[in-house]
């Protein structure tokens, strides 16, 4: 089997045999919006005009929250060492890692944002625009991501510092997808702001895994 | 027949100075054993043939191979201080993919790999489990399938009974019957016959 699907098969059995690893992130992620009704207003116009935002900046910070795991394990028992000195492609062997990362962060928030989207009262073109914005964005958030948990792999509590390397590379992400929703909900033509995701999806599938590859190979040293 | 030749190898980490010109040279079927006190960079000089460090001055020739090649990386077999094992994965899922990452043989018997190492009652327990000794045995049930001919092993018998150290031995010593080459750090006496030692 190639090592591509047997890294993202061996990571997603890993994952299910301790949930708590990519549940807590979903947890906080539905929390966190469930919450916004009751501390702001619970009026449809006021929630449905921050909604976009509101499920968004969550979105980012709760695959924030699951990076710091995605090579964590694998270097503290060995196994991030005898992937480097693999004579397969480390490139590929990190984007099976990152694909699994996504199937465990981005589907399933993917999946709860249309019943999340409801509860906003965003209407059903927003809840359409909104699903395929975090379809096409959702992956570049663990590809983007990828290279700085490469980067702070050997560092402990390092998550402040993976927020300041990453946050800031997510931010025109985040604005072209609540700009693509919030217009969805006004009747706007959007075809530009999903253009310009597609074309950070596509750089992101072409460079990440090659970036993540080399920092990995500096963090290990 | 293959020929390893370290030429005046210098290896620096941060500001310390770990070793210097140092030079073997390794052909088929023999064993070097390296020794030195801790820290003297016996880890570093390891991980330098395995690929994973780099090194200042001096040069690795193997073969007219180019180092971290991907005929190198297949050629080479490293198992360092860590097991290289996820406590969420059985014996033999874990035993299944790191041999996967370092072979292209995929038709390897790896149940036998882990009777060999007294481990066949244990291969569908997962690896978080078990006892430290037996996390090592598993680790090294991959020299009985793996196809590298050159093994770097980074103490291989630490934690391990001496019973598991015997069978490791027989096994080096087999390897390098059939043509491969070892070179082991350990703290430990070795009865592997005709080992070459140096000294960091």
């Amino acid at each position: 089997m190639n090592i591509f699907i047997l890294t993202l098969l061996r990571d997603l059995k890993m994952a299910f045999r301790n949930p708590s690893s990519f549940l807590n992130p979903l947890m906080f992620f539905v929390i966190s919006i469930s919450l916004f009704p009751i501390a702001i207003s619970p009026e449809a116009q006021t929630l449905s005009s921050i909604a976009p935002g509101v499920i968004w900046v969550i979105t980012m910070l709760s695959v924030l929250l699951s990076l710091n795991s995605l090579f964590h394990y694998d270097y503290d028992n060995g196994v991030l060492e005898q992937m480097i000195i693999s004579h397969h492609s480390l490139p590929l062997i990190l984007l099976g890692k990152t694909l699994a990362h996504w199937v465990l962060s981005g589907l399933p928030i993917i999946i709860l944002s249309p019943f999340l989207g409801m509860a906003l009262f965003i209407n059903s073109e927003g809840i359409y625009i909104l699903m395929l914005t975090l379809v096409i964005a959702t992956p570049c958030l663990s590809l983007i991501g990828s290279i700085g948990a490469s980067l702070v792999v050997g560092i402990k509590n390092s998550g402040m510092l993976l927020s300041l390397l990453i946050l800031p590379l997510y931010i025109p992400i985040l604005i072209f997808a609540t700009s693509a929703v919030s217009q969805s909900q006004s009747n706007l033509p959007i075809d530009g702001q999903l253009y310009f995701l597609g074309f950070i999806l596509i750089l992101s599938l072409l460079i990440t895994p090659f970036l993540s590859a080399v920092s990995l190979k500096i963090s290990l040293e | 027949m293959s020929k390893l030749k370290i030429n005046n190898l210098s290896c620096q980490r941060g500001y310390n100075l770990l070793f210097e010109n140092l030079s073997f040279e390794l052909n088929s079927g023999e064993v070097l054993k390296i020794s030195g006190p801790n820290g003297s960079g016996k880890t570093s000089l390891m991980k330098i043939l395995a690929g994973l460090n780099s090194f200042e001055i001096g040069s690795i020739e193997y073969d007219n191979i180019k180092i971290n090649s991907e005929k190198y990386n297949l050629d080479f077999l490293y198992l360092g201080h860590l097991a290289a094992l996820s406590p969420e994965l059985s014996c033999l899922e874990n035993l299944k993919y790191t041999a996967h990452l370092g072979n292209n043989n995929l038709n390897l018997d790896f149940s036998d790999a882990l009777t060999k190492v007294g481990l066949e009652k244990f291969e569908n327990e997962l690896v978080g489990k078990l006892s430290a000794g037996q996390k090592k045995r598993i680790a090294l049930s991959l020299l009985f399938i793996t196809q590298s001919k050159v093994w770097l092993l980074d103490e291989p018998f630490s934690a391990l009974d001496s019973q598991a150290i015997k069978i490791i031995e027989s096994r080096i010593e087999e390897h390098c019957n059939s043509g491969g080459l070892c070179i082991l750090t350990t703290h430990q006496e070795c009865s592997i016959e005709n080992i070459k030692e140096i000294s960091l």
